[in-house]
Order: C-alpha cells, then sequence, then structure tokens
C-alpha cells in the first residue's frame, strides 16, 4: 500500500477530492454506456419478435379464405 | 482470401463469430481495467512532483489514448465503406462513434480535474486541449451527420467522408505537445523509447489502457450486433435468431 490508513487513501493528501470525483464520473458513465448497449440490443430483439408475431398472425388471418381465392401468394424475398 | 472478405463483410458471419468473442472481451477487460485501476490507486507510489494527483492518469490516459484510437479505427471502416462498400464497416462507424465520443469526454474531463491541483486551472486554450476539444466536436458531427440523412446508402458515404476529413486532427493531437510550447506534459509511452516512470507506475497504466481497449471490443460487438439486426430484421436468419435464439 502507497497509503498508512484507508482515511490517507480517501483523502490522498488534499487531492482526494480530484482524484475520486474523476474516477466517479469514469466508472458512471462507463456503466450507463454498457448497460445502455444491451438495453437498446434487448430492445430491437423485442421490436422484432413482436414485428413478426403480428405477421405470423396477418398470415393466419390471411391464409384462411385463401382456399376460395383464386390467386397464389408468392414469397419473394426481400433482401 | 477474396472469400474470407466477403465473409467478413457479411453481417450474419459477423453476427455469429462475435457473440463467441464477447464474454471473453467483457471478462477480461473488467479484469484488467480493475487490476490497474486498483494497483494505481492504492498500491502504486506517488509522484514526487505531483503529488496524489497524478493517480488520474491511470483513467485519463486508457480514455484519451481510446478516444483518438477508435478515431483511427473509424477512419480505417471509413475507406473500406467508401472503396468496396462493404456494409458492415459502416455498421462499425455508427456502432462506435457515440462510444468515442463518450471516451474524448471522459479524457477532457479527467484531464480538466487533473489540470486544477497541477496546473492551477482547469481549462487552458493550449494545444493539446483545443485539439482534443475538436475531435469531441468531430465525433458529435458524426453522428449529427447520419441522423440527419435518411437514406442508409447517403449517410454512409456522408458519414465517412467526414470521418476521412477529420482524420487531420490525430497528428495534431498526437504532436501537439512536441510541435507547440504546451502546458501539457509529453507523452507517457513511446514505442522507442523506455517509459519516463518507474514500472510500478507503468504496468497499472498499461493494464488499464489494454482493460479499456477489450472493453471497447465488447461494446463495439453489442453495438454493432444492434445496428445489424435493425438492418437486416427483414431477413430469414435474424428472424430465426430472434425466434430461436441462435444464429
Amino acid at each position: 500500500m502507497a497509503f498508512d490508513s484507508f482515511s490517507a487513501f480517501i483523502a490522498m493528501e488534499g487531492h482526494g477530492p480530484y482524484v475520486w470525483a474523476c474516477y466517479a464520473v469514469f466508472f458512471v458513465l462507463m456503466v450507463v454506456m454498457m448497460a445502455g448497449s444491451v438495453r437498446s440490443r434487448a430492445a430491437i430483439i423485442e421490436s422484432c419478435r413482436r414485428g413478426y408475431e403480428f405477421q405470423a398472425d396477418k398470415g393466419k388471418v390471411a391464409s384462411a379464405p385463401a382456399s376460395s381465392a383464386s390467386f397464389a401468394r408468392v414469397n419473394v424475398s426481400q433482401d | 482470401m477474396w472469400q474470407f472478405f466477403h465473409k467478413l463483410g457479411s453481417p450474419k458471419w459477423f453476427f455469429g463469430i462475435s457473440a463467441r468473442f464477447m464474454p471473453w472481451l467483457l471478462a477480461g477487460g473488467i479484469l484488467l481495467l480493475m487490476a490497474g485501476v486498483v494497483w494505481g490507486l492504492a498500491f502504486a507510489p506517488k509522484d514526487y512532483l505531483q503529488g496524489n494527483s497524478y493517480r488520474i492518469i491511470f483513467i485519463h490516459v486508457p480514455t484519451a489514448f481510446m478516444a483518438q484510437s477508435v478515431y483511427i479505427m473509424m477512419a480505417s471502416a471509413a475507406v473500406v465503406t467508401l472503396v468496396w462498400r462493404m456494409k458492415l464497416a459502416d455498421v462499425f462507424v455508427k456502432a462506435v462513434a457515440p462510444v468515442g465520443l463518450v471516451l474524448t469526454f471522459l479524457a477532457l474531463f479527467t484531464g480538466a480535474v487533473w489540470g486544477k491541483p497541477t496546473w492551477g486551472t482547469w481549462w487552458i486554450w493550449d494545444a493539446r486541449l483545443t485539439s482534443m476539444l475538436i475531435l469531441l466536436f468531430l465525433y458529435g458531427g458524426v453522428i449529427a451527420l447520419d441522423r440527419a440523412i435518411n437514406d442508409e446508402k447517403s449517410a454512409a458515404r456522408a458519414v465517412a467522408v467526414l470521418v476521412l476529413v477529420g482524420v487531420v486532427n490525430i497528428p495534431i493531437i498526437k504532436y501537439s505537445v512536441d510541435w507547440w510550447n504546451t502546458l501539457h506534459q509529453p507523452a507517457t509511452f513511446k514505442l522507442t523509447e523506455k517509459p519516463s516512470m518507474p514500472a510500478e507506475m507503468w504496468v497499472p497504466l498499461l493494464l488499464s489502457v489494454l482493460g479499456l481497449y477489450l472493453i471497447f471490443g465488447w461494446l463495439a460487438c453489442v453495438r454493432m450486433q444492434t445496428e445489424i439486426l435493425c438492418r437486416e430484421q427483414r431477413t430469414r436468419w435474424v428472424k430465426e435468431f430472434v425466434m430461436k435464439g441462435r444464429v
């Protein structure tokens, strides 16, 4: 240890507020950025899932009277 | 070779491969960063001139170093976007620009707080500080330009051009401490010379730089995956991933 006691470690000979303010801002911003990135990925996965489920439901409704219709639905890849 | 290059550009391939690396990047990054920070804060000897305020270096140098290397990575990706029109390169630029912005802000903030007890002022219009501020604005400009253009392809090209124009700022930041008479101290690490500080100071600094690098790698993967999912949501593989949880 470079310090004699825990209070000396916190005080850092008067430089404590500067050092700890830097570390606090650094860790808060890093954690916010990391958590935010994970959450936005989860959000896009969730919105995709809802979109696919909605499409699937619509597909069921549309395909029910399809037997009486004369046209065939063609699936063309969109990519 | 070309097959590999094409594979590298495929968002689906990247999605699968990045998922495998990500836990290691995150675990390794946190471990190294924590080791560097704890060592630097509690065990490294204090500086004979600056006292304990120098302990800010263990986050100031990593963030400043990363802020610049993220920009260089973005510029390399911008070249790939313009020359080969590789989608993944553009995804990278968009995904990491906000990370670069935060890192640059952190470098400026920790520098300002360090400057107060060391130089007696929070801010000075010094060459190194001013060129770092320009880097912050460049990151902001890239994000703003990307959001301002709706068409994906035009946005990709405009952003790539802006990133490449801004790359001139990087050597200015790097050499500002040599070219001009600045308050800022010269580089801590040089490839050609031994560090000017003792090993108990530069080893923890190196650890935290490497740790932040790995954490950046993880962040880039998460954010690129988000961007890929957003762009490719009409494809079959994204549907399979979302519904079944695997690529």
